[in-house]
């Protein structure tokens, strides 16, 4: 295992634009640290969005997930293309007769993704925990270690969406149209829901059935954290709106994340194994 | 001492569609020979070596490795191989490669510097792959696939595209290893290039297989004689009244005499001599691989 994360590292440390995408990604990872900075000083109104709560335990186990997941799409590059690369420089073929395996080649990529989402997770729990203990009002440890369901979601989701990244850079070869597949994919999961909103279902049901599609399933892991704020729902409750939202991360999420995971990487090795190099 | 087998391979048939790439090919690949795969294009010899190297999958038939005790990628990883174009990576140096390679296969580093400078690479180790010429880098691929000292070294058209200078470089190299005793499979339409360094053919057409074993004994020949004299068409009617000649041809002001037995040259020319026919040419040849091959083509 140690040998194919080592020659996974090989190939993408050695890459120029790899290494600048990645390392660009774990600064972005800690700029989110930058968002306590964000203050608005205009005469009477004063604004510090550090104040507002978004940095309290266990708040912003939730907020940091979410907003960080938006980053992923850097890494998703960087892996479309390592996957794809293997095939416009034909080193895949060279890697399979030079002794690997094609279950092997598959592996090497899918611990690396794992990694990535390892790390990112780890990163993002040590940028959290340094902030909230900055920031938050809260401060005890029973306080600070709950909600930490978040993270794991967090880690899930990235696992997930980056193994649909493997999926496509093997199944479509070119690592640019692999990522535009993805957008279409997108598009294409957001039509099926407008389409079955309008003409089929009702609005939970929708949410249900949508629940089960790749993209899909990996958004509702977490789920936006902004109308949680204590002072967006005392605007809300000021107008009469009342948020009634489950933020919790469900297990059955998880499990749907987890087969789609399963099933990417599946068809990933039976596409492999089947082409002709 | 019994011979120790490298490659079995049994009734290999591989379809693209509806054309037979590889038609039901047998062959037994044995250690410390030097093999030849040859064949026009499109013959079917990459898809044979992209067969046993485990990129391409058969349809039917089978192949196994030093007689089938081994998984097929961990036989890979005792033998070398150089499929058509070498394939790096274009942004890592030769000795990143090769220490990529290195851990693919399961070897030490060690001796990457030993296979660079038998290559003549060892100046330019630290270029990028994409900065190197076609014939540095396949030389880079040969280097490559010496990393393990493997039991066997497969060549698929290891000089095409090259220039003259490249061409030869190749062919000291692929001498030099040959010379080692390393069990080498070549496969090539150039029939020269298989004729100066393989002990053993297949010859393939269409994926089938019009023949497999030592070069020596593809054709039952005995060889043949060029001659020339004042008077061809008296040597022209001796010979064909001799018992050991067969066909006889005249061009070009010369005539060539098959063998149907053994005969050396001294031989015939005191024969010819007491007959009193005084030659001013006389060569005693063997068919090339080239000949050999077309007749062979051609009869099947």
């Amino acid at each position: 295992m140690v040998r194919l994360l080592q020659i996974e590292f090989i190939k993408l440390w050695n890459n120029r634009a790899s290494k600048i995408l990645i390392t660009s990604y774990f600064v972005l990872l800690t700029s989110i640290a930058l968002i306590a900075a964000i203050k608005f000083d205009i005469g009477p109104v004063q604004f510090h969005l550090a104040d507002q709560g978004i940095f309290n335990f266990p708040y912003i186990w939730h907020f940091n997930t979410f907003v960080t997941a938006i980053f992923k799409l850097f890494l998703a590059i960087v892996i479309v293309s390592m996957m794809a690369n293997e095939y416009s420089n034909k080193t895949i073929k060279q890697n399979l007769i030079d002794g690997l395996s094609k279950k092997e080649f598959i592996l090497s990529k899918f611990l690396t993704v794992v990694s990535f989402a390892a790390i990112s997770t780890v990163f993002v729990f040590v940028v959290s925990m340094i902030l909230g203990l900055v920031y938050s009002d809260y401060n005890e440890l029973s306080i600070i270690f709950s909600d930490l369901e978040f993270l794991v979601a967090f880690f899930v989701k990235l696992v997930g969406f980056f193994s649909f990244c493997l999926f496509l850079g093997i199944f479509v070869k070119r690592s640019a149209f692999a990522l535009g597949f993805l957008i279409l994919w997108q598009i294409f999961e957001g039509f099926v829901r407008g389409m079955l909103r309008w003409k089929v279902l009702g609005s939970d049901s929708t949410d249900a059935v949508m629940g089960f599609f790749p993209l899909n399933s990996m958004f509702n892991l977490i789920k936006e954290p902004f109308t949680r704020l204590s002072a967006v729902q005392n605007v809300a409750s000021q107008i009469g709106e009342d948020f009634e939202l489950n933020y919790h991360v469900h297990w059955y999420e998880i499990v749907i994340v987890l087969g789609w995971t399963a099933i990417f990487v599946y068809l990933s090795y039976a596409l492999l194994k089947k082409r002709d190099l | 001492m019994p011979l120790e087998t490298i490659l079995t391979v049994n009734n290999l048939t591989k379809k693209f569609g509806y054309l037979t790439a590889v038609k039901d090919l047998s062959f037994t690949i044995e250690k410390g020979n030097v093999y030849g795969i040859l064949g026009p294009n499109g013959s079917g010899k990459s898809t044979t070596l992209g067969i046993i190297l485990n990129v391409v999958n058969r349809t039917s038939g089978d192949f196994s490795w030093f007689n089938g005790t081994t998984s097929t990628h961990d036989a890979l990883k005792k033998v070398g191989a150089i499929i058509e174009r070498p394939n790096f990576y274009p942004y890592m140096s030769a000795v990143k490669n090769l220490k990529l390679v290195c851990k693919i296969k399961e070897v030490p580093e060690d001796s990457i510097r030993e296979k660079l400078e038998l290559v003549g690479l060892w100046e330019r180790k630290d270029s990028k792959f994409r900065t190197y010429s076609l014939g540095m880098k396949q030389r880079l691929a040969i280097a490559s696939a010496l990393l393990n000292d493997p039991e066997i070294l497969i060549l698929d058209e290891p000089t095409n595209g090259l220039d003259p200078a490249g061409i030869h470089q190749i062919r000291e190299i692929v001498k030099k290893i040959a010379a080692r005793g390393t069990t080498i499979l070549l496969a090539s339409h150039l029939l020269d290039e298989v004729e100066k360094v393989c002990s053993h053919v297949v010859i393939l057409r269409k994926g089938e297989k019009l023949y497999s074993g030592p070069v020596d004994d593809m054709l039952a020949s005995h060889g043949f004689f060029e001659l020339r004299t004042e008077d061809m068409g008296k040597l022209k009617e001796v010979l064909s009244k001799h018992p050991s000649f067969g066909k006889i041809n005249g061009e070009n002001g010369t005539l060539t005499a098959y063998l149907k037995e053994e005969m050396n040259a001294e031989e015939l020319n005191r024969m010819l001599f007491e007959t009193g026919i005084v030659l001013s040419h006389l060569v005693k040849r063997k068919e090339s691989l080239e000949e050999q091959f077309l007749t062979l083509t051609k009869n099947n």
